[in-house]
């Protein structure tokens, strides 16, 4: 969440500016709040356990309409149904679903005052990826004042925004205000009952955020939940709904390269893409949460479905996405494309450290003609962790011309960890074309050889080849996410590469 | 992700049936070890299904659902020298065996000139003789793969067995001719079982024939196939399955590779209902190699699924995996290659390609080519295209004076050869082209 602002605000984000306007902030902080979450703040945890009694409650709590908790109970049965996965090549204790609450107020951490009291680690951290004094602070949990600072910004940009007709709140407050349109493309790309997880987080989702870019409208800057506040906390079971209208352009970020603590060790987000005739959508992730102890104790179970579709012609959904944290990732940003000509693509850099294991990929499902996909994975092993490509690339009988380009790329540091790709092809049309290349290699003695000789430390060549490794993905990250992912890799390879 | 997935169903108790039906009287100890072991695991596991991640594009469910009868004993086959001449290849110089039905079938068999101490005949007849020489080496290099491979330990009978014994070479390749006949009655089972040891620096070539008299007779093989190649030894194999329209063929192939030893395969998968061709090769000594070729030729409502798993124990192993396919009308095809780099198998180079090619938009090809890597030090890579000839490829044949036809007939058929042109057995090589080139001739 240190990330990326236009140049506009950039002032805002340095820490003297923060300092300095403390006073500012502290006036913020006592008025009345009036963006909505406050309210939740207040309302009690419902004990542990699912059933329709605590979905009743959850949809009540939140105001729902009626449709939309039929359709919660339609997917908690659904779910009641279905099995966990067990096909992905990762190894954990499936949580016990019955002991989960699943609806709480926003967690309020225990405040500490400064950040004397911030284990000096994490501190660490944020020096190296050069995070803000201010920003620091809010990330450890450390009174408020910087998350006040943003509501300036996030205020500002919300002007900007309305002037164009596009909605950016939170999924709540959509399905208040603009409950038609939730309910015409909720579930339209991840059906209630497309998987365990997806299921899961149909029925009892907490929050997330909702974007409406209107016909013909380019989104004036790159949305963030940063700039959403009350984005915050939304927690374990986060949905994304975001709809392009013809010819609307959209680039979306989410996430952080900061290491984010969270009590909640499942989490199963899913996130819709929709975009109509010669719409784009661009969706980048930063991926950092806490990936549990040195003997994998304690991480964070990432289980997200995010599927886009294109719909109409031309249209164009790129996935980009940096994954470093997490002690289990399960993670396969997809692409359907119906629309013809419409454009596919997913970037992938996906890292893996101590006990951590990540089975991630994307699937293109080609049903329009001339349809294109590319997917360019990049994965990195260290430690004692496995890492896994699982991609499918599948073309149905009316795709015609329809093209892939795959390439993923293994780097293995260290031989305690693994690496593995597993790519599904399946072509049932004569004109499409799909190619796919993988590889896996270390980083070669010569490469470092050659960097020392040039008074460049181990270390240092090491992060070199490695940003080097990962360019082609980076180079799809708007700039200051690509600046700091660099960084990121550079903190997690220490002390991972002997 | 369905829910609770129902178990196979498909009962078990003809096989089960057909094992009691057995003569265990004439069987040696450890053909009766083998087959109580593989009755045991028959009974618990399950079919192969398509919830299971290996089998997901296979469906076997036509040979599951009928309900065949096992051959449990030779029958007279009444066939004569001319029934089997075209189905040979060396001309009466190579060693060239007949198994009718899966049973060997001595008086149809041409015997070649074999070197001191080679064995090249039945396996029933070597487990019978007290040269132990089979029975050292039977099952021991089987993992437990599926029901189908227990099925075949449960009711082993015969098969080939082919030694060549340390430092020797035989010239000839030796010939092996699975032939299924009406004869034997429709829905009926086999299941022959395979063994060839390569000792010490030795070199031998084999050619696997399945080929059928059949007609339409709907009939099942289960074969399953060990190979040992010992240190310094170098084996070539080739398999070439035309079975019959109705003939399904489930096949299992596991090699073991020690030290120093070469080996090298072709799967050549030409007709047949349904045919799976597995080929597991394990890398278990240094500076072991291998290279494993395939080539489908798929048509009509055919499916065909070339599994390669090869794995990687040992430092400084080489493997090479190219398979190839050309997939017509309703047809289906299946590759799945697996390439698994264990921590101790430090400087492996692998390497691992598949091609298809699409001739029709009701057919259909999953490809999965997977990498399982747990060593750094390694050069691993894989590939895999899906794809027609490009249209400029076409036109440039075109604005040659050739019309289009012959043009996609030529070029399809140099996608095949490719693997063809590899075969170093001159005569199989040429029967091969002569077949490719047939099929997909532009004049046909």
């Amino acid at each position: 969440m240190t990330t990326h602002t236009d140049n506009l605000e950039t002032a805002k984000y340095t820490g003297t500016r923060v300092e300095r306007s403390n006073q500012e902030v502290a006036d913020l902080a006592n008025r009345a709040y009036k963006y909505g979450w406050t309210t939740e703040i207040e309302s009690e945890t419902l004990e542990k356990g699912l059933n329709e009694e605590v979905i009743r409650q959850i949809s009540e709590k939140k105001g729902e309409p009626e449709w939309m908790l039929a359709w919660r109970l339609k997917a908690y049965r659904h779910w009641r149904g279905m099995d966990p996965p067990t096909w992905a090549k990762v190894r954990y204790e499936t949580p016990d679903f019955q002991d989960i609450s699943y609806y709480s107020a926003p967690k309020k951490a225990p405040e500490k005052k400064s950040l004397d009291e911030v284990d000096p680690k994490l501190l660490e951290t944020f020096e190296k990826l050069g995070i803000p004094l201010g920003e620091q602070k809010r990330l450890a949990g450390v009174a408020v004042d910087a998350v006040f600072d943003s509501v300036s910004v996030a205020t500002t940009h919300k002007d900007i925004l309305a002037k164009k007709g596009i909605i950016f709140c939170s999924i709540s407050e959509a399905l208040r205000e603009h409950g038609e349109l939730v309910r015409r493309y909720l579930g339209s790309v991840v059906p209630a009952n497309d998987n365990f997880y997806a299921a899961l987080n149909s029925a009892v989702f907490s929050d997330g955020s909702f974007v409406y870019i209107p016909r013909g409208v380019k989104c004036p800057m790159d949305l963030s939940t940063y700039f959403r506040i009350n984005a915050q906390n939304t927690g374990q079971f986060e949905r994304t709904l975001i709809i392009a209208e013809e010819g609307a352009e959209v680039s979306y970020l989410e996430g952080c390269t900061a290491p984010m603590r969270d009590e909640n060790q499942l989490h199963a987000a899913v996130v819709e893409l929709v975009a109509h005739k010669n719409a784009t959508i661009r969706y980048a992730t930063v991926q950092n949460w806490y990936a549990g102890d040195e003997e994998g104790r304690g991480g964070i179970f990432n289980f997200v479905t995010k599927r886009g579709a294109c719909l109409g012609a031309n249209a164009r959904i790129s996935w980009t996405q940096v994954e470093t944290g997490s002690a289990i990732t399960w993670k396969y940003p997809s692409c359907i494309l119906k629309g013809d000509n419409s454009v596919g693509e997913f970037y992938s850099v996906a890292m893996t450290t101590g006990r951590q294991q990540a089975d991630t990929g994307t699937k293109m499902l080609h049903l329009g003609k001339n349809t294109r996909s590319t997917i360019i994975s990049k994965t990195i092993s260290a430690g004692r962790s496995d890492n896994s490509y699982r991609g499918l690339v599948r073309v149905m009988p009316k795709a015609a011309n329809a093209r892939n380009y795959t390439q993923c790329d293994s780097l293995l540091l260290g031989s305690t960890c693994g690496a593995h790709t597993f790519p599904y092809i399946d072509v049932r049309n004569r004109t499409a074309s799909v190619e796919h290349e993988a590889s896996t290699s270390k980083i070669s003695e010569d490469q470092l050889f050659y960097c020392q000789t040039r008074a460049i430390r181990p270390e240092d060549a090491i992060s070199m080849v490695v940003n080097g490794f990962c360019k082609e993905v980076f180079d799809h990250l708007p700039m200051e996410f690509a600046v700091e992912a660099t960084k990121l890799l550079g903190v997690s390879l220490e002390g991972s590469v002997g | 992700m369905p829910a609770h997935s129902p178990k196979s169903r498909a009962p078990k108790s003809h096989y089960i049936r057909d094992i009691a039906r057995l003569d265990t009287s004439s069987a040696p100890e450890r053909v009766r070890a083998i087959r109580a072991a593989g009755v045991a695991a028959f009974q618990t596991t399950d079919y192969p299904n398509t919830r299971m991640e290996e089998w997901r594009h296979t469906n076997i469910a036509p040979i599951v659902g009928t309900p065949y009868q096992s051959l449990v004993a030779p029958t007279e086959h009444g066939l004569t020298l001319s029934d089997v001449a075209p189905f040979l290849l060396g001309d009466g110089a190579w060693t060239e065996l007949v198994f009718v039905n899966g049973y060997f079938a001595d008086d149809l068999s041409v015997k070649g000139a074999l070197p001191r101490g080679a064995f090249a005949g039945s396996l029933w007849e070597a487990l019978l003789s007290d040269s132990g020489l089979a029975e050292a080496h039977l099952n021991h290099y089987l993992g437990p793969r599926n029901t189908f491979t227990h099925l075949n330990n449960a009711m082993l009978q015969d098969g080939a067995f082919v030694y060549a014994p340390k430092n020797a070479a035989l010239e000839t390749p030796v010939h092996l001719v699975f032939l299924s006949t009406a004869q034997r009655g429709p829905e009926t089972a086999a299941h022959p079982r395979n063994l060839f040891v390569a000792d010490a620096g030795s070199q031998v070539t084999l050619v696997e024939s399945h080929v059928h008299l059949a007609g339409d007779t709907p009939y099942f093989n289960n074969l399953v196939v060990e190979i040992a190649v010992e240190a310094n030894a170098s084996v070539e194999r080739y398999k070439v399955v035309r079975e019959g329209a109705r003939g399904n063929l489930l096949a299992t192939t596991e090699v073991r590779q020690a030290r120093d030893s070469r080996f090298r395969s072709f799967a050549f998968t030409l007709e047949g209902a349904i045919v799976r061709n597995q080929m597991c090769v394990a890398l278990d000594g240094e500076g072991a190699e291998c290279e494993l070729h395939g080539l489908m030729l798929d048509d009509g409502e055919r499916l065909i699924d070339n599994a390669v798993n090869i794995t990687h124990l040992r430092p400084h192993c080489r493997s090479r995996i190219a398979y190839k396919g050309i997939l017509g009308d309703r047809s289906k095809g299946v590759f799945l290659g697996k390439v698994h780099v264990l921590p101790e198998a430090q400087q492996t180079d692998s390497n691992q390609l598949s091609n298809y090619m699409l001739l029709s938009d009701h057919a259909t090809i999953n490809t999965k080519p997977q990498l399982e890597i747990y060593a750094d030090d390694v050069k691993c890579t894989h590939g895999a295209t899906v794809g027609a000839p490009p249209e400029p490829v076409i036109f440039y044949f075109r604005s040659r004076g050739m019309d289009e036809r012959t043009a996609r007939g030529m070029l399809t058929y140099g996608f095949a050869d490719e693997v063809v042109s590899e075969v170093s057995v001159a005569a199989l090589r040429e029967r091969l082209e002569a077949y490719v080139f047939e099929k997909y001739s532009p004049r046909r």
